[in-house]
């Protein structure tokens, strides 16, 4: 590829990019690209980028990163693995190219406005909305019987609950997580949450691009689950989940993780019989990128949803590995007026169209970005009228 | 251009505000310091002027928790030069005496021209620029949003109620009180700061004793008390005015 005179210059931002891809699991193999564009042509956004996954590889090869560089529409990317999915050479389309690609443009400072202040006030506050860390459990109160706080209480737990920055701050999800909290009561599970100690699992923030603020982020929550002693964690985010069990062991920090859904799946043979009240409805469930494609978690929630008695649950057109991402991942959450000024679309809008499509009056969730997201979009959307959101925690607890 | 930017922390307002026991001060118990927003701006306006037409930056500041941190932020967003002020900053001080502190400092970095934030909320005697220039006897220009550097001056660009933007050329040395940057502080990535903690260092000066006369004393503080009594004014702009005068000469501030 490099003639001997090339070798003699500084390697060229294409080189330097290359080789940094070789870095991540299975990177090489962008090597192997067909250049079929299947990865474009599923992305959700990948009419409105500049360059769009096929044509970053097709610029990397030419020799012209640099243009891919100059534009911003890389910020486009709500890192939803579709395009991972259909890649036929096994490309790590989603975790190496589009992620390295966020981060050559967060060092070249080329960020969106939105984005900048949720990444401060990850590195300030531990969460990306600049809420005070000492609210972080504020959510529990009122909650019977209480929950225990480990610096708190001070008392070993069998499960501890990873909460997440929206399950523990936004008013909406708050909802959601005092579900859950009733359902692990009525369990008698033995568990505990970080509350103030915890941080953002950071997750959502690597793959905008900052690599270092995740680093930061996961040596934090390291430093704490150290601190205390408990057999397992649970999470109520995907995205958390993600992190803690894909991305922290490499950081040495390394425990036994389950999403919520997972644990409460393993343990329906008690949970059955507590499912008592019938919630007559048409449920269709959204699969969440990070849950769904990214981890193969496709049974559980719907095993959870079939459990409750009365619910019948209907498919949307995309479901399990196609599923359509709600728009708020790899940075989305923080991209809303910026994806919408490119766009003039909202994916959530296109999720509840479908779910009224697929005759649902219930669309149900797994992740705490969803039921605001898609709650926004049933305001927007003429034809959603009766539906409503309502994550499988909140489903769960209305049946006990 | 040698520009120096002397910024302060402030108390962070994302953590509810206490008074402490003696009922004159913030509890600082549960403070938590950030960045006088107008400093961070004063920060990116003077990296901008650096890119545009070279020169160096120093950022200045007096000691207190997070300061470091701060520093080397604003080293990785390009700052060459970091200055951290020693002295009895514990329990606060107010702007004369840290213009006084600052302005011993200041003379010795000879600058051609300081820009610091216009204002901080806890400003309690008048802000720190025209302080700083009165102590230095140099030109001040306040609520400054854009500022462009040419041969030995500079044009900062005012704002005015009403949309109004005024131009003027300001002889060096100067100081300015910023009021937004050219553009939104940047964004610097974690990595660059954790790079700038390892490559940058932190020049540490000792502050003289401090000489906070010209402020004023706090004798007491509190949260906003609800007070029961309103009266509504009603009638034309002139007995509106009219009125208010009166009320003032009744109460006796008049
Ligand atoms: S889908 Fe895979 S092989 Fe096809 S263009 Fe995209 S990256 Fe290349
Ligand atoms: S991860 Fe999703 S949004 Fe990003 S490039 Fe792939 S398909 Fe497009």
């Amino acid at each position: 590829m490099a003639t001997a005179a090339h070798q003699a210059q500084a390697p060229t931002p294409s080189q330097t990019f290359f080789a940094s891809l070789y870095e991540v699991a299975s990177g090489e193999r962008v090597r192997t690209c067909l250049q079929c564009g299947m990865c474009s042509g599923v992305c959700p956004f990948g009419y409105l980028m500049d360059f769009p996954p096929s044509r970053i590889i097709t610029a990397l090869r030419a020799d012209v990163f640099e243009e891919v560089l100059a534009t911003d529409t890389v910020w486009m990317c709500v890192s939803c693995y579709a395009c991972t999915e259909v890649c036929p050479a096994d490309i790590p389309v989603t975790a190496g190219l589009m992620t390295r690609a966020k981060e050559e443009l967060l060092l070249a400072g080329n960020v969106p406005t939105e984005l900048q202040g949720a990444l401060e006030n990850s590195q300030r506050y531990g969460n990306p909305q600049g809420e005070s860390p000492r609210k972080r459990a504020d959510w529990a109160t009122g909650v019977e019987p209480a929950v225990t706080v480990l610096g708190r209480d001070k008392r070993p737990v069998d499960v501890l609950w990873f909460v997440g920055d929206y399950p523990s701050y936004h008013p909406r999800v708050q909802l959601t997580t005092k579900a859950l909290a009733r359902v692990l009561n009525a369990l008698g599970i033995d568990f505990g949450i970080l509350g103030p100690e915890e941080n953002s699992d950071g997750d959502t923030q690597r793959l905008a691009g900052e690599r270092g603020l995740f680093e930061m982020l996961a040596e934090k929550n390291g430093r704490v689950f150290g601190k205390y002693q408990f057999n397992e964690i649970i999470t109520t985010d995907p995205h958390a989940y993600n992190a803690l069990k894909n991305e922290y062991p490499a950081l040495g920090i390394s425990y036994p993780v389950r999403h919520y859904t997972q644990f409460l799946a393993d343990q329906l043979d008690q949970l059955q019989p507590l499912l008592k009240q019938e919630v007559n409805a048409t449920v269709t469930y959204h699969d969440p990128c990070y849950l769904g494609r990214a981890n193969g978690v496709f049974d559980e929630p719907r095993a959870l949803l079939e459990a409750i008695p009365g619910v019948k649950l209907v498919e949307m057109s995309h479901n399990h590995a196609t599923s359509l991402c709600c728009g708020g991942g790899g940075g989305g959450m923080w991209l809303d007026g910026f994806q919408w000024e490119k766009a003039h679309a909202r994916l959530s809008e296109w999720r509840v169209n479908e779910a009224v499509a697929a005759g649902a009056n219930i669309l149900a969730t797994a992740c705490p970005y969803e039921p605001p997201r898609f709650e926004d979009a049933i305001k927007t959307v003429k034809e959603a009228g009766v539906l409503v959101v309502k994550d499988i925690a909140e489903l769960l607890a209305e049946a006990l | 251009m040698n520009i120096v930017v002397p910024v302060k922390l402030v108390p962070d307002l994302v953590e509810e505000l206490t008074v402490d026991a003696s009922g004159s001060a913030l509890d600082t118990a549960w403070l938590r310091l950030i960045i006088n927003e107008f400093d961070d701006h004063a920060i990116e306006q003077a990296i901008l002027l650096k890119e545009q037409s070279g020169g160096q930056v120093v950022v200045v500041s007096p000691n207190a928790e997070g300061v470091e941190d701060m520093l080397f932020t604003a080293s990785a967003k390009g700052a060459d030069q970091l200055i951290k002020l020693n002295g009895d900053f514990e329990d606060g001080v107010n702007n004369h005496g840290l213009a006084r502190a600052l302005a011993t400092l200041l003379r010795d970095l000879q600058p051609d021209l300081i820009l610091t934030g216009v204002q901080a909320h806890n400003d309690l005697d008048g802000s720190l620029g025209p302080l700083l220039a009165q102590y230095l006897e140099m030109p001040y220009v306040g609520y400054v949003s854009g500022v462009t550097a040419d041969s030995g001056k500079v044009v900062a660009r005012k704002e005015y109620p009403g949309g109004l933007i005024a131009e003027m050329e300001v002889t060096l040395p100067a100081v300015l009180g910023i009021q937004a940057a050219e553009q939104p502080p940047r964004y610097v990535a974690i990595s660059k700061v954790r790079q700038a903690m390892k490559t940058a260092a932190i020049d540490e000066q000792e502050a003289a004793t401090l000489d906070p006369s010209g402020g004023p004393t706090v004798s007491r503080m509190y949260q906003p008390e609800a007070t029961e009594q309103a009266t509504m004014i009603s009638g034309s702009e002139d007995e509106i005015a009219a009125r208010i005068i009166d009320i003032f000469k009744e109460s006796g501030v008049l």
